[in-house]
């Protein structure tokens, strides 16, 4: 018997298009975005005036009454915005920085892109007059954490750089780079004022607490506009899974593909990390699971965007619903994500 | 012939010359001229030229560190020559678009890692990558082409199964696989049997030669000579950067230039089983007193 019909997955053809029909993966990926829509949607529903689900569906598009419209629209969707978009760039994100570095540890929090984030915000919070102040004023906090997230990440690429990235010195470096980041944030939040330490502190763990439209807004376009550009060069990513030859003896541009999308990623991870602050785990976490939800060998890359929007959204929901006190959504994330990576690892084990 | 040259008029040898080079150059698919290659500031190869023969099956040995990866590594684009060019069907491999020199040569390095639990079926799959494009990512020929490969390096029945499930000799059969899917007749292999024990070894020399009978041209980089000797038609031996001696392994492999090359004393026997030449290597130790050395 060499009939190796089956195992081949069927192709389809629409027009000129054509892909492989992956029905486990298509199927996952539809029951995780209707699961993020529900809890997205459950999310804006809970609060101080709580709207029934029903109602909250029918305001998001747009046949809602004017109250409820006012409370969704203008109180609750940019918290529920911001968390949607957070969690899909962090999921992203962790998805090519893992793919790139062929090592599930390599995500952005060990790339060094949340703790030079977070070293800078707290810079501006701590150290107060003079030029922080001013950078402070002018540039706002979250695009100051952007700039510094996306500094320490191209830190962290270049000084790994030798002939090619390979994936085990990029985290080494990174991780170097990130405990430099942590203690410099460690020595000015010793040296601070109490006050201002308080404030930074509520950073550092990450939250979606009082965002405005504006600043939802700015991480909603930017995000996009990165997914458009993943999406493009992810099939020129396929091959890069096999390792840099395997992928140059395919015809793949390796070095340029690879610099474009860790650039991609670096810039998602700054976007989540300048909307919400440096919302622990998510990105680590997403792409795992999605990996074995939709039992793929590789992270695949809209899974672990929808895993991430589902866990952020989630948690953000445990946090401000079913705890008698209203956490920061990076405590939860943490709690949520660690113990479920655990449970799919142990149950692989089981096997 | 020569006589002939003599008795041209004054432009004639120039015109016999070119079209000499042209018929060599049409013979050969891929060559390197005066290549120079190096990492770094160390330079591993220096000024150097090959040609591959066509449709045979050639075999870059030496000792380690000669070089004979760097050339191989060379001539399939993944190193950039310092000086010198390599010439792939005519052109300039320099200047070609990756794709379009994936599309006419398949290369497959040393030691390639699947990521775990991908299956044989979709690491054979990636190898239609060339000929695809964002919008056509699978099409019924590649379909065809994949069945061809894995039937034809008999992992068909394996198509199923996680490629890190698979022993030694069957997964070089897949990479090899993939490689076939790429669609190209001109091969380069470097070190395919790197790990595997003598059986699985010549298992996957068998299946080049099966490919080298198919009408593929293979170049590859052999540790063991004796295998070397036996699945080559033509061998390249190369020492610090340049080419020692090549052709058929039948006119290449003398004592003498295995001295040369590697400074192994040995002896050059008869094959009892083929037709080749076989090389018993004479140590210090455990050879009998009446050996020549």
């Amino acid at each position: 018997m060499t009939d190796v019909k089956p195992s081949l997955p069927p192709g389809v053809r629409l027009g000129r298009v054509s892909f492989f029909w992956r029905p486990w993966l298509v199927g996952v990926s539809l029951l995780l975005a209707a699961a993020a829509f529900l809890v997205f949607c459950v999310s804006i529903g809970v609060g101080d005036f709580p709207i029934g689900l029903p109602q909250v569906i029918r305001t998001l598009l747009g046949r809602g009454e004017q109250v409820d419209e006012f409370v969704i629209m203008d109180l609750r969707m940019p918290r529920a915005l911001a968390g949607l978009v957070v969690g899909v760039a962090l999921g992203v994100s962790g998805a090519i920085t893992q793919s790139i570095a062929r090592n599930p540890l390599a995500s952005p929090d060990v790339l060094g892109i949340t703790t030079g984030a977070g070293a800078v915000a707290v810079f501006l919070v701590t150290v107060s007059g003079g030029a922080a102040a001013a950078v402070a004023d002018t540039v706002g906090l979250s695009a100051a954490a952007l700039a510094g997230g996306l500094g320490t990440g191209l830190l962290v690429y270049f000084l790994a750089w030798r002939r090619g990235i390979d994936g085990f010195r990029l985290i080494l470096i990174g991780i170097s780079v990130s405990a430099v980041m942590e203690a410099v944030t460690t020595w000015l939040l010793v040296t601070a004022d109490i006050r201002d330490v308080a404030q930074a502190q509520a950073w550092l763990v990450g939250s979606l607490d009082d965002r405005s439209w504006g600043e939802v807004q700015v991480a909603l376009w930017g995000t996009l506009a990165l997914l458009a550009v993943v999406a493009a060069v992810a099939f020129q990513f396929k091959p890069m899974h096999f390792g840099d030859e395997v992928a140059a003896g395919l015809g793949v541009r390796y070095a340029a593909v690879r610099a474009v999308l860790l650039l991609c990623a670096v810039l998602l991870a700054g976007m989540a990390v300048s909307a919400a602050g440096p919302v622990p785990f998510v990105a680590l976490v997403a792409p795992q699971v999605a990996m074995r939800l939709a039992r793929c060998p590789t992270p695949p890359m809209l899974a672990s965007g929808l895993v991430g929007a589902l866990l952020l959204i989630g948690s953000d929901l445990v946090a401000r619903a079913v705890l008698p006190v209203s956490l920061p959504v990076g405590v939860v994330t943490a709690a949520i994500g660690g113990p479920f990576l655990v449970y799919l690892l142990v149950r692989a084990n089981l096997r | 012939m020569y006589k002939s040259q003599v008795n041209l008029s004054k432009g004639g040898p120039v015109v016999a010359q070119s079209v000499t080079e042209a018929a060599v150059g049409d013979a050969s698919r891929l060559a390197a001229r005066g290549v120079t290659v190096g990492y770094g500031g160390r330079t591993v190869i220096d000024g150097l030229d090959v040609a591959i023969p066509p449709g045979v099956v050639t075999t870059i040995i030496g000792p380690n560190g000669c070089g004979k990866s760097t050339l191989l590594r060379t001539l399939s684009r993944l190193l950039k020559p310092a000086r010198g060019t390599v010439v792939l069907d005519g052109e300039d491999i320099g200047r070609l678009r990756t794709r379009d020199v994936a599309k006419k040569l398949g290369l497959l390095p040393q030691a390639p890692v699947a990521p775990e639990g991908l299956t044989v079926a979709d690491l054979v799959a990636r190898g239609r990558h060339p000929h695809q494009s964002w919008l056509r990512q699978w099409s019924s020929d590649d379909a065809e082409v994949v069945e061809r490969a894995l039937a034809m390096t008999g992992v068909a029945d394996l198509a199923d199964r996680p490629v890190d499930s698979l022993s030694g000799g069957q997964r070089q059969r897949v990479w090899i696989s993939m490689t076939l899917a790429q669609g190209t007749d001109l091969l380069l292999l470097d070190e395919p049997t790197t790990y595997l024990d003598l059986a699985h070894a010549v298992d996957v020399l068998d299946l080049v030669d099966d490919l080298h009978e198919s009408g593929c041209t293979v170049v590859m980089v052999l540790h063991d000579l004796n295998l070397a000797v036996r699945y080559s038609d033509h061998l390249v031996v190369m020492r610090d950067g340049s080419i020692l001696a090549q052709g058929h392994p039948h006119d290449v492999v003398t004592a003498e230039l295995l001295y040369e090359a590697f400074g192994l004393r040995a002896q050059v026997i008869d094959d009892p089983v083929g037709d080749r030449p076989l090389i018993v290597p004479i140590g210090r130790t455990h050879v009998r007193p009446d050996t020549s050395r």
